[in-house]
């Protein structure tokens, strides 16, 4: 299946990354959040250091704020971001 | 109800009196403006950079409001947050809520700030004399949002 990825703030300046198109193997389905961070994690240190490390990482899929255990599907609009400081 | 995320100014007053002046049944306009400071946690601050998620942002301000409007009996809110780059003095948010007693006025104005604060996906770097740092989230803030799990008013 297909996703649409997109990093913010720290994240995205330090990946270097703000948006992708990511491809999931169904076979390895299904895929969660935690899933997916452990899969992009594997791309070097500073993935695991933002995803998985002691920073908190806030997910969101298709606009709604998500926990790790929350359920991918195809299509879907995921988006990895730090604690928010608006206001 | 009105969300509007931004770059430009606003004018406060503007906003305040068209909420007021839209029907003859409001008793009570409550407002809050938020303002960039030029220090904080002991250091300068010479300017401060705000990001968004869009599409999302608007979304969560809206969802805030439509809970608000659940929870107490008030008639309109509108929320503007800038971002793009501010300086110290600049406007960045406000919330205005009118309704038609102040009480209620004023518990959803501060219950809209203290979920925007911890909900709304906006993200703060400020530059200082040492260079630019992304500001960190405040437990103080995630604690204004708990105590509405706690009250019923």
């Amino acid at each position: 299946m297909k996703i649409k990825l997109f990093y913010f703030a720290r994240l995205k300046e330090t990946l270097k990354y703000s948006t992708e198109d990511l491809e999931l193997g169904d076979a390895e389905g299904p895929w969660t959040v935690l899933k997916l961070k452990a899969l992009l994690s594997k791309r070097g240190d500073v993935w695991g250091q933002m995803l998985m490390g002691k920073l908190k990482v806030r997910a969101a899929i298709n606009h709604e704020l998500v926990h790790d255990n929350a359920t991918i599907a195809n299509g879907d609009e995921v988006a990895f971001f730090p604690p928010v400081t608006g206001g | 109800m009105t969300v509007r995320v931004q770059t430009e100014d606003f004018d406060a007053g503007f906003e305040i009196n068209q909420l007021r002046s839209a029907r003859k049944d409001v008793g009570a306009v409550v407002s809050f403006i938020g303002q960039v400071r030029d220090v904080n946690e002991g250091d300068e601050v010479s300017q401060l950079t705000l990001e968004h998620y869009p599409g999302m942002t608007e979304k969560s301000l809206e969802a805030i409001i439509t809970q608000a409007k659940t929870r107490w009996n008030i008639m309109d809110v509108l929320i503007i947050h800038r971002v793009g780059t501010l300086q110290p003095c600049d406007q960045i948010v406000l919330v205005a809520v009118s309704g038609s007693h102040r009480g209620e006025a004023f518990a959803a104005c501060e219950f809209v700030m203290d979920y925007l604060k911890t909900e709304a996906p906006f993200w703060k770097k400020e530059a200082t004399s040492s260079g630019e740092r992304w500001v960190e989230a405040k437990s103080s803030d995630d604690d204004a949002r708990e105590r509405w799990n706690k009250t019923t008013e």
